[in-house]
């Protein structure tokens, strides 16, 4: 309860702080008899919180809906985290025998965790093409247009895109155990990682959303998220442990949220967990999701002013 | 009417707006909007007409909300665009230029989206978006993908769209671009019923003249970011008094002699020579059409045909901003 209680007041903090206003709601004319902003500074916060959520909701399911009707969609986002898990898993499974390497019984599961996260990583850094597709089409526009918040525009996405991380999360763990690594975190290991995919996936679809009300075009979108995904993905220990790497990619690794969910869901899936490693990766990761979600709602402000 | 949304005379009113966009470093900016302003009265359909990069299309996205004027004053059914942004939203509906539909839904989930979005119950939304479909004559493929749909059926979809809500003014921003000739009439037809029936205020962008001249109670055409000159199009076509003459030539060359010649005719006024085609401004039609044929006859100049009529649009658009309308839009 508590937990909903903050959530709450996060959004209507943040909803707030993007001008989110009630609205006379001229369909009834209900709010007719009241002075304009007399009637908003009575409803203005219950009504701007539950017309976010509610907004939200319909703009989520929108895409979800067109993800069902094109699963095939979600079947290609898997091809590339099947190649790392299953090629490179094989390719590079004796780098357990150098000294020093830390974690799991083979390098498959050392390997899911980072291939969950790239996962994440690659496939939330696309959830920019969504908006640049509706700015072709006059969809953006029609929205902008309409009363929908603009924070449940972005929301509708991030809900979106961190379904499909689950998605995407549970099948690479399933086809990891099917290929033999065993996993001894049980359930809070799957819970923590499945969080930590979700929180990532906010992290980078919101910068990729935020791009794309910048850059407005495909090929400017696809290059810087092609630009930030590789080294995010090398300057971590997603694919090999950090005490055999050099000094420096460790101190990057440790502002790398890639970093960061990729050791919380590996501690906690392997068995024994370090929570003095795992809560603060989390915390950093949440914090981060909640900023970045606001800041690239507020890039439609740019996109406006640059119309 | 008489709530907080009544809109009084005007439905649409825009003072002075100015807009200017930035091109990117070391290119001059690009002035949009300097100083347009027209009043749309409520209940009637306004149309702007212009060439493309008058200005028609950012004085709709100034006035539905989503860009803003760099000075200026704009208010739409009785909210101000800057001030109260939120207020306009629920107002208007917008139908875009380019199809605003989302091609991965069904027709009807498109418009039950945007009438939840609006503030409708989803009983409300449901038989909403029923009748549309029925009204808009595309209730049997709404149960379609939008993508599966032909490039008529999606438009009327954006419209029905936009008219989810019941809006105070819709904007209806160069409706009939890309549409056949069928889907076109219809159109028309549909917009016709907007203001009549359902007295709603509309207001139309084209750089189509017939469809201006058809659809608009008044309108205004717009050149370099201001209006040059507004009017109901009968007051338009009436300030241009006399016949306009048209004649067609053999070829370029001859035009261009025939054109230099025509001027020479008494009673001609304004002579424009466009391809093979020169057209000239007179008071009197009929007695000066014998003279030019028999003066370019003299000449050595074949006429292919000769022609009288009033004047339409298009010589409104030549007088008031000195240039063709065919030859730009």
């Amino acid at each position: 309860m508590a937990v909903l209680r903050s959530w709450r007041s996060l959004r209507s903090r943040v909803s707030g702080a993007l001008g989110a206003r009630a609205f006379p709601p001229s369909l009834d004319g209900s709010a007719a008899t009241l002075p304009r902003h007399l009637a908003q500074s009575v409803q203005a916060r219950p009504r701007a919180v539950t017309t976010l959520l509610t907004h939200s909701s319909y703009l989520s399911m929108r895409s979800i809906r067109a993800l069902v009707r094109q699963p095939v969609f979600l079947v290609i986002t898997l091809v590339q985290p099947m190649v790392w898990l299953l090629l490179f898993g094989a390719l590079f499974r004796s780098v357990m025998r150098i000294p020093g390497f830390a974690g799991g019984a083979s390098f498959l599961e050392f390997l899911t965790p980072g291939v969950v996260a790239m996962t994440a990583l690659f496939s939330a850094m696309w959830a920019g093409t969504v908006f640049i597709d509706d700015m072709q089409r006059g969809v953006m526009d029609r929205l902008l247009a309409s009363p929908v918040r603009r924070g449940a525009m972005m929301n509708g996405t991030l809900v979106y895109q961190s379904l499909t991380s689950v998605v995407q999360t549970v099948i690479v763990l399933v086809v990891a155990v099917l290929a033999g690594a065993r996993f001894h975190g049980g359930v809070v290991g799957v819970v923590v990682t499945l969080a930590c995919a979700c929180l990532l996936t906010v992290v980078c679809a919101a910068l990729s959303n935020a791009i794309a009300l910048m850059a407005r075009q495909q090929e400017a979108l696809i290059g810087i998220s092609q630009f930030l995904s590789l080294p995010m993905t090398f300057l971590s220990s997603a694919i090999m442990d950090p005490s055999l790497a050099p000094g420096w990619i460790r101190d990057c690794a440790r502002f790398n949220p890639l970093d960061w969910a990729v050791v919380a869901s590996r501690e906690t899936l392997l068995g024994s967990p370090d929570w003095s490693a795992v809560w603060p990766r989390l915390a950093a990761l949440a914090a981060l999701a909640a900023v970045m979600a606001a800041a690239a709602t507020r890039t439609f402000g740019s996109y406006q002013r640059s119309t | 009417m008489t709530s907080s949304t009544s809109t009084g005379r005007y439905a649409v009113e825009a003072d002075d707006l100015r807009k200017t966009y930035r091109t990117g470093r070391g290119r001059p900016p690009v002035r949009a909007l300097d100083g347009l302003g027209f009043a749309v009265e409520t209940g009637t359909v306004y149309g702007l007409l212009g060439p493309n990069g008058a200005g028609k299309s950012t004085t709709v996205k100034i006035l539905s909300t989503l860009s803003r004027a760099d000075s200026g004053r704009a208010s739409v059914a009785g909210a101000d665009v800057g001030a109260d942004p939120d207020a306009v939203r629920h107002r208007i509906g917008l139908v875009s230029q380019r199809p605003s539909s989302d091609p991965m839904a069904t027709g009807r989930e498109n418009l039950v989206l945007a009438a939840r979005i609006q503030g409708l119950s989803r009983t409300d939304a449901r038989a909403r978006a029923a009748r549309l479909l029925d009204r808009f004559g595309i209730a049997d493929a709404a149960d379609r993908l939008v993508r599966t749909w032909s490039g008529g059926m999606a438009r009327k979809l954006d419209v029905a769209i936009g008219l989810v809500h019941r809006p105070q003014v819709l904007f209806l921003d160069e409706p009939t671009t890309g549409l056949d000739p069928e889907a076109r009439a219809e159109m028309w037809a549909e917009v016709g019923r907007l203001a009549g029936d359902d007295r709603m205020t509309v207001l139309l962008t084209t750089h189509y003249l017939d469809e201006a001249d058809r659809l608009a109670h008044r309108l205004a055409i717009v050149e370099s970011g201001r209006v040059a000159v507004e009017g109901t199009p009968e007051q338009l076509k009436a300030e241009l008094r006399g016949d306009v003459l048209q004649v067609e030539l053999d070829g370029e060359e001859s035009a261009v002699r025939a054109a230099g010649l025509v001027g020479t005719v008494a009673g001609v006024t304004s002579v424009l020579r466009e391809g093979r085609s020169v057209r000239a401004r007179t008071d009197a039609g009929a007695r000066v059409v014998p003279v030019v044929v028999s003066v370019l006859g003299e000449a050595g100049i074949e006429v292919t045909s000769a022609t009288v009529a009033r004047p339409s649009l298009d010589d409104v658009y030549l007088r008031h901003a000195g240039r063709s309308f065919g030859a730009v839009a």
